[in-house]
């Protein structure tokens, strides 16, 4: 749907270079990178707001990359949200509408349609000033989806927000996903990654060095600055359930695998995170605090700068990190059979 | 946040040491009162012109057609003149706040020309470009006019002497409007020039407003280019001139009393009027 090819921007601070990524419809593509990494760049490119100085941008097989911004039909959620302050929450959402050839009453339907689907019905008489941040980007996401963009583009739009707006946010743009609408998000945050995208690229100094699936991207990444952009490798899509004595809440992975953790939500979906370094390895069944006990094959070893790193198979993979020492005394090898335990309290869960 | 950077300032001079506060006392002292002088420099003329002129006169002389019509021409041509050139010195504003080009720093300084030459000097320069030998004279005498001694022509010398106070002031409400919201809204699929009228024209109100109303009092009050280009129909400063002239300060005073009224009228009226959209435009910013 979107292809990328080989774009380079070179501005005195910073460059983007030889950028290539190719998004399909219905995609949530996530670009992953720290600040400063020309990932707004990236976005300007797409949008068209700024002309690259070599490579292509292909939508849906047109050549689009010397095409005017008003005719391009992506959407960009500005991280600024640039919300007009001159016009109502109503005009602003209003504003691509009136491009449109409709009745006014035909636009108003619509106006507070749009309000409905972001939540903001209640604030639509309202002045842009006396709104939150929150409520703006609200703002600005009815308006661009009221021009019914072909694919969206988001700059960090859950990085100014607080916990509850950030979950209510992610809910939202996982629906609109799965209405359809293909999505481009940039971000620095690699939970927010797993919670949403469906495929993903890392950037660095303006270049791409891994592109692919979240688990392809998180639990072999390519190298090194991947490796600790990323971090954990352990993230498995969950859900949680009460467990019937003293409900206690329980991850379920796959239906079978039952994880104990701290959590005081209960009967939703998302991810849990268990750090590397937080799992034990044991011959037999500790006898520990650790609640989580679960028996396993290794898989794989692979020998690391810091340590080694162990994968075990215990339905799912679990990856570990442990001193040579360790795993010399305990004689680890591939195929050999093993124990591994965390606690509940080293589990994360993000719900989505 | 002007008045915390003040506090700010202020606070370790009012604690710490009694001389500095002293000297601060009196530089105040000094400016207020050089800053006073000034002040009374521009009442006292004004105040001594209207304590001079006794009410009965001043009813007496705006009964009088002659001033009422070189008031209401002086109005009518300065208007034209501001809202005529308007529409073409707007978008020009826009462009020189907006884009980059070549020799934009010539256009920049031939638009602050009229400020500095005298304006008698533009008077004449207008004159011949308006005369009945120039290419706009011939022009205009096809259609049987004669810009010189027309109210025409009294707008154009009114609209030289006066356009860079409009240039100016739309050029700076257009630099202030951030280019992010014009970005996005070419990005909602907005035309450029849709942009301009919804987005650029309405932020950059505040100053365009302002820029209207020197430009339309700064023409009003304009008398060296006009009575080169015009004395008759004479406008107001004119009509002073021309009875300072033939009867003396005494028959000048009361005409210039009321057309300071009328002025002032204007003035402040079209003031508060760019003020409330001042007040407006800052409550959306914030």
């Amino acid at each position: 749907m979107l292809e990328i090819k080989k774009i380079t921007k070179i501005y005195k601070e910073f460059a983007i270079k030889d950028f290539s990524i190719n998004v399909e419809k219905g995609d949530y593509f996530m670009i992953l990178g720290v600040s400063g990494a020309g990932k707004s760049l990236l976005l300007e490119l797409i949008a068209g707001l700024i002309k690259p100085d070599s490579g292509t941008i292909v939508f849906e097989g047109e050549d689009i990359t010397n095409k005017n911004i008003h005719h391009r039909k992506i959407g960009l959620l500005f991280q600024d949200y640039a919300i007009f302050p001159h016009l109502s929450v109503k005009d602003n959402i209003a504003y691509p509408l009136r491009l449109k050839k409709l009745s006014s009453a035909e636009r108003n339907k619509r106006v507070l349609e749009y309000a409905e689907k972001v939540s903001i019905s209640h604030l639509i008489h309202r002045d842009p000033s006396t709104l939150s941040g929150g409520e703006l980007q609200r703002v600005a996401l009815a308006r661009i989806l009221a021009m019914e963009p072909d694919c969206l583009l988001l700059d960090e739009p859950l990085s100014s927000l607080d916990v509850q707006l950030k979950e209510g946010l992610r809910t939202l743009l996982r629906k609109l996903n799965r209405e359809g609408l293909t999505i481009i998000h940039i971000t620095h945050d690699f939970e927010e990654t797993i919670s949403l995208a469906n495929r993903l690229a890392v950037i660095h100094d303006g270049t791409i060095v891994q592109q692919g699936t979240p688990k392809e991207v998180f639990q072999y990444p390519g190298n090194e600055f991947v490796a600790k952009m990323t971090g954990i490798k352990n993230f498995f899509k969950t859900k949680l359930i009460k467990e019937p004595p003293g409900n206690n809440v329980t991850a379920l992975i796959n239906e079978n695998i039952k994880i104990n953790l701290l959590s005081e939500e209960q009967n939703c979906e998302g991810h849990i995170l268990i750090r590397r370094r937080d799992i034990i390895i044991s011959e037999s069944k500790l006898q520990s605090s650790a609640c989580n006990n679960f028996e396993g094959i290794i898989t794989e070893t692979i020998p690391q700068n810091t340590g080694i790193e162990v994968i075990i198979n215990i339905g799912v993979e679990f990856f570990v990190l442990l001193t040579e020492l360790s795993f010399e005394e305990l004689k680890l090898g591939e195929g050999k059979k093993v124990w591994i335990s965390f606690k509940a309290s080293s589990v994360r869960f993000i719900k989505n | 946040m002007g008045h915390d950077l003040l506090s700010q300032n202020y606070n370790p001079v009012t604690r710490n040491s009694q001389p500095i506060l002293r000297d601060q006392r009196n530089i105040n002292l000094l400016f207020t009162a050089l800053g006073g002088l000034v002040l009374l420099f521009i009442i006292a003329p004004l105040a001594g012109l209207f304590f001079s002129t006794s009410p009965g006169n001043i009813i007496e002389t705006s009964a009088d057609p002659e001033v009422q019509r070189s008031i209401w021409l002086t109005l009518i041509t300065s208007m034209a003149a501001t809202l005529c050139f308007a529409i073409a010195a707007i978008p020009l504003a826009y462009l020189l706040a907006k884009r980059n080009f070549r020799f934009k720093r010539l256009v920049l300084g031939i638009i602050d020309l009229p400020i500095v030459i005298p304006h008698s000097a533009a008077g004449i320069a207008i004159l011949g470009f308006i005369s009945r030998d120039s290419a706009v004279g011939q022009l205009a005498s096809m259609f049987g006019l004669n810009l010189v001694g027309h109210p025409i022509g009294i707008s154009l010398a009114m609209a030289f002497v006066s356009i860079p106070f409009l240039m100016n002031a739309a050029r700076d409400g257009f630099a202030n409007v951030p280019i992010r919201l014009e970005k996005a809204a070419l990005n909602l699929g907005a035309s450029p020039l849709r942009v301009f009228f919804t987005i650029s024209l309405p932020l950059a109100r505040r100053n365009i407003i302002s820029g209207l109303i020197m430009m339309f009092a700064r023409g009003m009050s304009e008398f060296g280019a006009v009575i080169i280009v015009a004395y008759h129909p004479m406008i107001t400063p004119v009509l002073i001139y021309e009875r300072f002239g033939a009867f003396g300060l005494k028959y000048a005073r009361p005409v210039s009393v009321i057309f300071i009224v009328v002025a002032l009228i204007f003035f402040i009226a079209l003031r508060l009027l760019s003020k409330e959209n001042k007040n407006a435009g800052n409550q959306k910013n914030n």
